[in-house]
Formats: C-alpha cells, structure tokens, sequence
C-alpha cells in the first residue's frame, strides 16, 4: 500500500473533476436513456474522500474547512443551543488553571494539571473529517496526542473496559446551561479498544492555535469515525470503567443516538436520513454546494472496521 | 367623494408599507446569500430563516381575526389575506431551498421517502399542500365562487397551524423552547377564538331567553 509521500498527483481525483461529480450524475438522470445504455455512468468518478486519506487515516486531502467556520458554527450547548451562540459565549470559560480528574479502574489516579497530564507528550497533526449527526460535515486541522499514549501511563487495570469522559459544567462560567437541553454534566464514552485506537485524539488545538474556548478548550476528544457529538468538548474527568458508562444524548433519547454512533449511511436517524451530507469546506460560497454521500466510518473504514467486527452495527447504532 | 380618494391613498399607502414589510426578511435574506454572510452552513440557515418567517406570519394572519374583536376595528381583516399569501411565500421558499439547495438535483430520488418515511418531513409538506388551495382561492373570484364552502375551505388554516408547529417541533434535537413558544402562540390564539365563540353564544342563548331579537 503507497504511503501518503506516495501519493503521486496523477492518482487523485483533480478538483476540477470532482467538483463536477453530481453535475456529470445529474446529466445522467437527465438523459435516462443514455443512463440505461450505461454511457453515462462510466463518466462519474469515484466519491473523493476516501481515496485521498493517508493509509493510517491521520490526514486527508481532502478540502479544509475555513478557520472562520470551523470556529463560529459549533454545536457547546453548554453555551447555547444555537450554532452561534459558542463563538458569543464561550468566552467566559476559564481554561487556565485546568484540572483533569482520572478515576476508576486504572493503577494511577488523581487530579492533574493540565500541563502536568500533557507532560513528555509530544503534540501532532491531524487532519480529520468531523461528520455532524445533524447532516453536515468539515475538515478540520488538529493538534493534540494519541489518547491511547496518554491513557496508558494510567495503567487501566484487565477491569477496565471502557473509558467515560465529563465535560466542565459550571453554571456561573457556561450561561447555555441555565436551560436544561441535556442533563449536565455533559457525558460521553468510548470502548477500550476504541479509545486505544490511533485514530483517536485528545485535541489541545486547530489550524496551530491554542483550542478556541468554543470548539472544547483546552482539551476534547476527536474521534473521527463516529458522529461529532461523541467528540466530548472541554474534559475534566476521565473514568476507566468496567461497565458501560452512560452518554449525555443517549441518555436523553436512546432510539435515536447509540452509545457506539459511529457514522453509519445505512443506518438512517429515526427522524433524517443519514445517507448523505453537506460539506463545508473551501472558500467558496457554500450554497451551491453539493450534498457529497457519506461513508461507513466516515471514510475511516479501512482504519476501524475490524473493531466491530461481528457485530450488527444495525443493533449496536 | 374627495374624502373617500383621500382615506383611499392612506390604505394604498399601508398596503404597500405592508408588503414591504413582509418582504422585507426575504431581501435580507437575499442580501446575505450574496454577500455569503449566511454563516458556515448558508443552507441550513436559510432553511431555517424561510422556515422561521412561514410560521410567523402563518400565526400574525391568524391573529388578525381576534385583533379586529379586540380593537372592534375592521381594519386588521383587511391585511389578512395579504399576510396569508406572504406566509405562503415563505414556505414555498422553505420549500424551494430543501428541493434545490439543500438535496439539489442529485438527490431528488430521496424526496419520496423523505416525505413518507419522516414525520416531520410529512407533516410539514402536508402543511405546505394544504396551503396550496387557500393561496390559489384567495382571491374576490373565487371568494364569490365558492360562497360558503369558501369559509369551509378556509379553516384549513387551524389544521395547517397545527401541522407547522408539529413540523418544527419534530425536527428539533433537544431544544424545543422555539416550538413550543409557536405552540403556545397558536394555543393562546384558538383560546381568544372559543372564548369569544362561547361568549357569542350564551349572548345568543340569553337574547332569547329574555325575548330579545338574537344578533
């Protein structure tokens, strides 16, 4: 398998092609009989994202989401239930001193400081697709360290089976919380084997700087197979579990969020369609955009599919 | 004579005034899509704003009715029908912006089971259906066309309220404060309504209980 550096030019889909993808798939429903011939469908090129990832999934191609956008259409409900209300409010957040509290089954424990739980850690570069469950995607640059490498110098016990994350919840600092849109504290969790995943990162910032108050400072969960709520914002707990711990939105409403949520196509939300999705990205006007498909795992098939394994990912939404 | 042409300009003048004003959202709307200062997700919000201004001006129509018993004014009868076809306007838009901009061509397959297959997509298309015929028989023609069945027709609007709060209430995540607020303002409306059906009707009752000529 090539590696990223192996990516020649000539392998990936030029732009100017794919940006042309549902133009060249409309001309195809416009003209059925050329459709039915099969002459039409030839000309459509592959879905892009996938392909342009590379092999260990770390960075894609494909196009980033603006700095502007990444940072003022956020879903913190702790600052509001409106995109914009983060960017507002979230400036209220006092992200220094830090304390991460780590508990339960793991040899370690204690509270640290935030400085002192990143310490000897040495911080890289991701470029991640981030698939929102409400229908709409980007492509974000980050910075932060494999959970897996800061995990492990806790010394999970056998016991440990799953990890459980809480989000700061403080009342005079977070005004969104006033209203009670999810019982606070804000709370998600991952399997073992998924929080272990290279995949998976402790973000600590995006586009080189410093993690803006609104997208989780100082510190969030990025795991970019599965829907953006999962990606826990702000941490100030970290709970090495036996059991599987309970997450905010499945608490709230179980037949439509999964503890798992990983980005599934096939597996609609009970009230949208999950199929499809729009993509902010670029510099361009967004409103002509096309809805690009949706990809099991989010693209990151190749990466994760194995986790799950045997299991009916239909049932274990 | 010269009094009726002079009380005739004034109404011209607030009808205008008043289509200006209902068009007004959608302009700033058009000014933001063109200057892309609708956000990150310029789709989503205006699907959102079309969305937002249908059932506003759904429930402002609805109110004309009890404000014209409130004031014991005629006046707010006469800018009903005009905010009615605005609040058709903007759900066609709303519609308009989920067909072409939001699925686009591309995507047009998945209409049919959208509007079958999730509720809130089916009762906020019926909505937009039910409209339909108020807008197209909202004119003197039809009115005399129609007579009575005219009326009949026309309470379709309470249906079509109902329907709007429903489909926003549906499609939210967690935050249901804007739903229900609409809710509460088309409740609040229907309340005015069979209280003053009800105080019509004892009136009534006791106008001929004491011999007098019911009105």
């Amino acid at each position: 398998m090539a590696t990223a550096d192996e990516l020649k030019a000539s392998d990936i889909t030029p732009e100017s092609v794919y940006r042309r993808r549902r133009e060249l798939i409309g001309a195809g429903l416009a003209s059925p009989l050329l459709a039915l011939a099969g002459c039409s469908e030839a000309k459509v090129p592959a879905a892009p994202n996938a392909a342009k990832d590379s092999p260990d999934g770390f960075k894609t191609l494909d196009e980033k989401t603006r700095f502007e956008d990444v940072t003022s259409y956020n879903n913190f409900y702790e600052f509001g239930t409106g995109k914009a209300d983060p960017a507002q409010n979230a400036h209220s957040l006092i992200t220094d001193p830090w304390i991460i509290q780590v508990s339960g089954e793991a040899e370690v424990t204690g509270a640290y400081h935030l400085d002192k739980f990143l310490k000897g850690q040495t911080v890289q570069d991701r470029i991640y697709r981030l698939r929102c469950v409400e229908g709409w995607s980007m492509v974000i640059p980050w910075q932060g360290v494999p959970l897996a490498d800061l995990l492990k110098r806790f010394k999970p016990t056998s016991k440990a089976k799953y990890v459980a994350f809480t989000s700061k919840a403080d009342y005079r600092q977070m005004p969104g919380m006033a209203y009670n849109s999810i019982p606070w504290p804000y709370r998600e969790g991952l399997r073992m084997d998924e929080a272990m995943h290279p995949l998976t990162l402790l973000a600590t910032g995006l586009y080189g700087k410093p993690m803006p108050n609104q997208n989780g400072a100082p510190i969030r969960l990025v795991v970019p197979w599965k829907y953006g709520f999962k990606s826990i914002k702000s941490i100030v707990r970290i709970h090495f579990s036996e059991t599987q711990p309970q997450t905010s939105w499945n608490m709230l409403q179980p037949d439509e969020y999964g503890f798992y949520s990983n980005v599934n196509p096939a597996v609609d939300h009970p009230r949208w369609s999950q199929a499809s999705e729009r993509r902010i990205a670029g510099t361009g006007s967004k409103l002509f955009a096309d809805r690009i498909a949706t990809l099991p795992f989010n693209g990151y098939a190749a990466q994760v599919a194995s986790l799950y394994k045997g299991m009916d990912l239909r049932k274990w939404f | 004579m010269v009094l009726s042409r002079r009380l005739d300009w004034r109404w011209i003048g607030l009808k205008t005034l008043a289509h200006l004003l209902a068009l007004l959202p959608a302009a700033g709307m058009l000014y933001r899509a063109l200057n892309d200062r609708l956000g990150a997700d310029p789709v989503a919000a205006l699907t959102h704003q079309t969305g937002d201004w249908a059932i506003r001006l759904l429930l402002l129509s609805l109110a004309m009715t009890p404000l014209r018993k409130l004031l014991g004014q005629a006046w707010p009868i006469r800018f009903r029908r005009l905010i009615g076809l605005y609040a058709f306007f903007y759900a066609s838009l709303h519609f308009c912006v989920y067909l072409f901009l939001d699925l686009g061509s591309g995507y047009w397959s998945q209409i049919g089971a959208d509007i079958l297959k999730r509720p809130f997509i089916t009762v906020g298309f019926s909505a937009w259906l039910l409209l339909l015929p108020l807008a197209i028989t909202s004119n003197q023609w039809m009115m005399r066309k129609l007579k009575k069945k005219w009326l009949t027709l026309h309470k379709l609007v309470y249906l079509i309220g109902v329907l709007a709060v429903l489909h926003y209430y549906w499609l939210v995540k967690s935050d249901i404060r804007e739903p229900l607020m609409y809710g509460g303002i088309l409740l609040a409306l229907f309340g005015v309504r069979l209280a003053y059906w009800q105080r019509t009707r004892t009136a009534t009752a006791s106008g001929i209980r004491h011999g007098q000529k019911p009105t």
